[in-house]
């Protein structure tokens, strides 16, 4: 029970110190209204392009949200030494890692209704397998949260940590079938896709919003909940390895 | 003087740690009753940050066995940390938000129910002269004022033991005047406390036992008392003058043999005896040299004095250092 005050309260004072920020609230609008925009002018096509659309920007909207603050807030407590407080607290570490992306990866789920929102006065999304897009949402925010934490406990300042996400998200928009399918990349970058968690839950987005997935929605599913285990875990053993020395 | 020996709290024995190839920490031991409040004494870098950060769970010793209230922390850390609280040598509180919430988070990371955990900051907020600043952002408040609401986020949660890390370093006369006077308080009040710091008078003033630490190794661990038994029975003054040349001290040696002197400056010479010294001859003589002597008064016998006979190393200087590296 005393963990658990702790852990809410932790959930509690990110979204109120970081995330519910205006910059951070303009942020997570403005985005993926830039992308959804972008994309729709570069297609050249009518409003019915908005459900094969759909799945990239939820994806990138979740994907820049939540590895941008995670990656920032978790280096910065590092550096102003607040996060000795919560590794000195009767926390378990494990708790303590969850409750610190927790904020993150509601942050992300929130982010992914803006253009879904946006898409409910654009186009019917009456088709739209509800069930299936909404556990991938969260998958998808949960392994890109996992993805920001390990950036976080990679780096020792707040500009590696900015830098070294760039490192792996800009790639991610063309890799990961985002807004063009991975069997359209060429085949020598081909197999680079399959080692980012966003390829198996974007895919699980493409098949509920418009039907068109590649792989299996339950080997999607296995593969990104596998790879938000092993970030998990690695992050937590960088943790015990580079912070509790 | 109570002994707090036959009812230790935190236990530690032959404790290393190492950094590569520099030795932090090397085969440590000492106990700390319960109540006591124990001083952690040595210049930087003689491994005090390294010796809290195992002792709080926050490091990994090499080897060595510590116990906190009976728990095991080196193998268990999470065990033992509702136990104590902690004021690191930087305050550390969240720069976002206000003293008030910062307590109140804090309270909770300790599982404090919300409505205690309000009361418990209103208290401290008052006790600690915080009340006025309490809904500013802890990024707008001075030193002293950041140190205080520190050492408040350090008992929120009512801890059997304190450590506390250079509590006074870097701030005002008036503040660490005051935060000594609530150190004292909380040991009053039953903390345990665990002091670390290099200003060997708050040391002396605030202990009753104190660990002297140099490269690692604990040199001595005793009370202040018998610390101070040794040169409380020699006496010491201190004779001042002007323009004494380089030979003064040891003219003076061959003249008084029955005293023992030291050059502490051009214009300074230290006299010590295991008798009475008589002064009047002393003055005449330095005098007589063609100096004039400015002032001559006894030496009162200090820590400062032991820590140096014990290790040889000015703590003050070491300690000035500190803070000239920390204001730039």
């Amino acid at each position: 029970m005393k963990q658990w005050i702790a852990f809410w309260s932790i959930v509690r004072k990110d979204m109120q110190a970081y995330y519910l920020k205006p910059p951070n609230i303009s942020w997570g609008l403005i985005f993926p209204v830039a992308w959804t925009g972008m994309f729709f002018i570069k297609s050249g096509s009518g409003l019915e392009s908005i459900l094969t659309l759909l799945p990239g920007v939820i994806a990138i909207s979740i994907l820049f949200g939540t590895t941008s603050m995670l990656a920032v807030t978790v280096t910065f407590e590092k550096n102003n030494r607040s996060f000795e407080r919560l590794l000195l607290a009767p926390i378990s570490l494990e708790l303590l890692m969850l409750a610190k992306t927790g904020g993150a990866i509601l942050f992300g789920v929130v982010n992914a209704f803006v253009p879904i929102i946006f898409a409910l006065f654009l186009t019917d999304l009456s088709q739209v397998v509800w069930i299936t897009v909404l556990p991938a949402i969260v998958l998808i925010a949960i392994s890109s949260t996992f993805l920001g934490l390990l950036i976080a406990v990679s780096v020792n300042e707040v500009f590696e940590a900015q830098t070294f996400s760039n490192f792996f998200r800009f790639p991610m928009i063309f890799l990961c079938g985002l807004f063009f399918p991975i069997t359209s990349i060429p085949t020598l970058l081909r197999p680079l896709s399959y080692l980012f968690p966003l390829t198996y839950g974007v895919d699980i987005l493409h098949g509920a919003i418009h039907g068109k997935n590649i792989m299996s929605l339950p080997l999607n599913f296995a593969i990104i909940a596998g790879f938000c285990i092993i970030l998990f875990y690695v992050s937590i053993r960088n943790i015990h390895r580079k912070w509790i020395l | 003087m109570p002994t707090h020996e036959n009812n230790p709290l935190i236990e530690v024995s032959e404790l290393t740690k190492r950094f590569d190839d520099v030795i932090a920490v090397d085969g440590i031991g000492f106990t700390v009753g319960k109540g006591e409040l124990f001083g952690f004494l040595g210049p930087n870098g003689a491994g005090k940050t390294t010796t809290i950060n195992i002792l709080t769970g926050l490091a990994r010793p090499d080897s060595g066995a510590i116990r906190i209230s009976g728990l095991d922390i080196s193998r268990n850390p999470k065990a033992a940390q509702h136990l104590i609280g902690i004021v690191p040598d930087e305050s550390n509180l969240y720069p976002e938000l206000t003293g008030f919430d910062n307590l109140c988070f804090c309270a909770s990371l300790y599982g404090v129910q919300k409505s205690e955990g309000i009361v418990r900051a209103k208290e401290l907020l008052e006790q600690f002269d915080l009340k006025e600043a309490a809904h500013r952002k802890f990024a707008g408040y001075s030193k002293g004022m950041k140190r205080k609401l520190t050492i408040a986020a350090g008992i929120i949660h009512h801890p059997e033991i304190l450590f506390l890390d250079e509590p006074t370093t870097g701030i005002d006369v008036a503040s660490a005047r005051q935060i000594r006077h609530l150190i004292a308080e909380l040991q009053r009040a039953g903390t345990t406390v665990f002091l670390t710091t290099h200003y060997i008078e708050e040391a002396e003033r605030l202990c009753e036992r104190i660990a002297f630490l140099v490269k690692g190794q604990i040199v001595r661990v005793d009370s202040v008392a018998n610390l101070l038994q040794p040169i409380q029975e020699r006496k010491a003054m201190l004779i001042s003058f002007l323009n004494g040349g380089s030979d003064l001290c040891d003219k003076l040696a061959v003249t008084f043999p029955d005293y023992e002197f030291q050059t502490i400056s051009f214009e300074q010479v230290r006299v010590e005896s295991a008798d009475i010294i008589n002064i009047g001859p002393l003055i005449r003589f330095i005098e007589e040299q063609g100096t004039q002597v400015t002032e001559a008064r006894r030496l009162k016998p200090s820590l400062e004095e032991v820590f140096v006979r014990i290790t040889g190393i000015e703590l003050n200087s070491v300690g000035r250092e500190k803070e000239k590296a920390k204001g730039s």
